[in-house]
């Protein structure tokens, strides 16, 4: 079994965190890449908290407007409007400037990927949030418009508190997947971590090390992620009867 | 359906659309859809699409049962495999997974002299076993969980009622247990396939060409830039709309009764 050296054992000190070893490359590249999605999943609350409220309480077109968006958004392959809200975004970030008679500008990889995975989680946020709008008792809101309460102040002091404890799953669901799709930008060629194993492992040819490092680093972001999200749910929870179990 | 739509907001937003349809149709450069080159290569791209999205549904929900099944009611040498293989599928992008197969475990096949010799050599070389095995272990991992709920969500007494009438264990997975759990699931099963026809993109990251691969090819060829991602958009939003009827018809076909 020629083959295992390739495999295994012996590609291992290039992990070590100083040349020549590329752990300092994969360990910045996983900080961009929560660099975005943090952005990212922070954008899309902000987009799908408008969006939410406005397809619960908008005007009919901005309801037709709202269901557009997220029935596209969640039918295109990501990839897809990667590429397309990528190449848009730029051109007309430039063209923009060119009119104002400004020069050419070349946009960071990290501004771009959260604004585009910024719109992609916002479609989905929005119907998390609905849902979880939606799980709030009807008469609590009415019992706070019933005293005069103002929108905005209604909004935080009575629905966002309420609905916490039902969105958090379906958020922290988002930000997994948040996580998982700045993976995707390697294909626009930012380089996050899973471009930057690429790069380590075509330069040094142990694909199979590196590619197993990554996916252990994504693998840690998710599982550390995933107990930080049980302990904030349990927050929101607090106060609340648990079932019986 | 058709009612909701002659509402006049609406009918102005389809005129809207009718309009930039027309817009683009006229502005924008199609010619390259003309070319017999590209058409093939187009109908060849959308066929390999749907081919992989249904083999690998139906590889990875065969592959999702005993793995539900062994989460839900698995002694723990089963369950903690089980439950650790879907975690690691859920835990990390299906790209890095996809490529973890291609070019780590593929480059190291050639190495091997008995697999280069044998017959399989010819198919592992190229690169759709590595797309359809990693879309395949995916939907398993994603769909034994779903799974494992379905199969502890169904009643108990209906399992003890098959029991007292003396059912043999697998008569009574494949008359009740199994029905019933698929059918619990029918529900969700047609988003978890939008969800798979857009991870198919993925594989042309390692050079099988999908419709995907293709719309890059023409971008590449013609430096056409947006024209054939609004085509993909098209497709995909097309096929998209395709499984959402046919899992609307499915589900009238078996409707749910269960709470």
């Amino acid at each position: 079994m020629l083959g295992f050296e390739a495999f295994g054992a012996s590609t291992l000190p290039l992990l070590a965190y100083s040349p020549p070893g590329w752990g300092a490359t994969l360990l910045a590249g996983l900080w961009n890449s929560v660099q975005i999605a943090v952005g990212a999943f922070g954008l899309g609350i902000l987009i799908g908290m408008g969006g939410a409220f406005g397809k619960l309480y908008g005007g009919p077109v901005l309801k037709d407007l709202l269901a557009i968006y997220t029935t596209v958004v969640r039918a295109v392959p990501e990839l897809v409007l990667i590429l397309i809200l990528y190449f848009a975004v730029t051109d007309a970030v430039n063209q923009m400037l060119l009119s104002f008679g400004y020069s050419r500008i070349q946009i960071s990889g990290v501004a771009a990927g959260i604004a585009v995975l910024g719109v992609v989680q916002g479609a989905y946020a929005t119907e998390v949030l609905r849902g979880a709008i939606l799980s709030v008792p009807s008469g609590q809101i009415e019992a706070a418009r019933s005293m005069g309460m103002p929108p905005l102040l209604l909004a935080r002091r009575i629905t966002l508190p309420l609905m916490m404890a039902a969105a958090v799953p379906g958020l922290a669901n988002l930000w997994l997947v948040a996580t998982k799709d700045t993976a995707l930008l390697a294909v626009v060629g930012f380089a996050e971590l899973t471009q930057a194993t690429r790069q380590a492992a075509g330069t040094t040819k142990a694909f199979f090390t590196f590619f197993m490092a990554a996916g252990v680093l994504y693998l840690i972001l998710s599982l550390v992620s995933t107990l930080i999200f049980s302990r904030i749910e349990r927050w929101a929870r607090r106060g609340q009867r648990t079932m019986g179990r | 359906m058709l009612k909701e739509l002659m509402i006049p907001r609406r009918l102005v937003m389809i005129a809207i659309v009718l309009g930039l349809a027309i817009w683009s149709a006229y502005a924008l450069r199609w010619d390259w859809l003309g070319t017999p080159k590209y058409q093939a290569l187009i109908w060849t791209g959308i066929w390999n699409t749907f081919w992989i999205l249904i083999v690998t549904m139906v590889i990875g929900m065969a592959l999702a049962i005993p793995l539900g099944l062994a989460q839900a009611v698995g002694p723990w040498y089963l369950a903690a495999p089980a439950s650790i293989f879907c975690s690691i599928i859920r835990g990390t992008p299906l790209l890095l997974q996809l490529w973890l197969l291609y070019y780590g475990i593929g480059t190291f096949f050639p190495s091997i002299p008995w697999i280069r010799d044998s017959s399989l050599w010819p198919i592992l070389r190229q690169a759709w076993p590595y797309a359809v095995v990693a879309l395949s272990l995916s939907v398993a991992g994603y769909e034994g969980e779903v799974m494992r709920g379905a199969f502890k969500g169904v009643p108990h007494g209906q399992l003890e009622a098959a029991k007292a009438m003396g059912m043999p264990r697998f008569t009574m997975f494949r008359r009740i247990w199994l029905p019933q759990a698929l059918h619990r699931v029918l529900p969700t099963l047609g988003g978890e396939t939008v969800l798979q026809l857009k991870a198919t993109p993925l594989v042309a990251t390692i050079t099988v060409i999908d419709i995907y691969a293709v719309a890059g090819r023409v971008r590449q060829d013609t430096f056409i830039v947006y024209e054939p991602l609004l085509l993909l958009a098209v497709v995909y939003m097309a096929i998209t709309g395709l499984i959402v009827l046919l899992f609307r018809w499915f589900e009238s076909r078996f409707p749910s009764r269960v709470a």
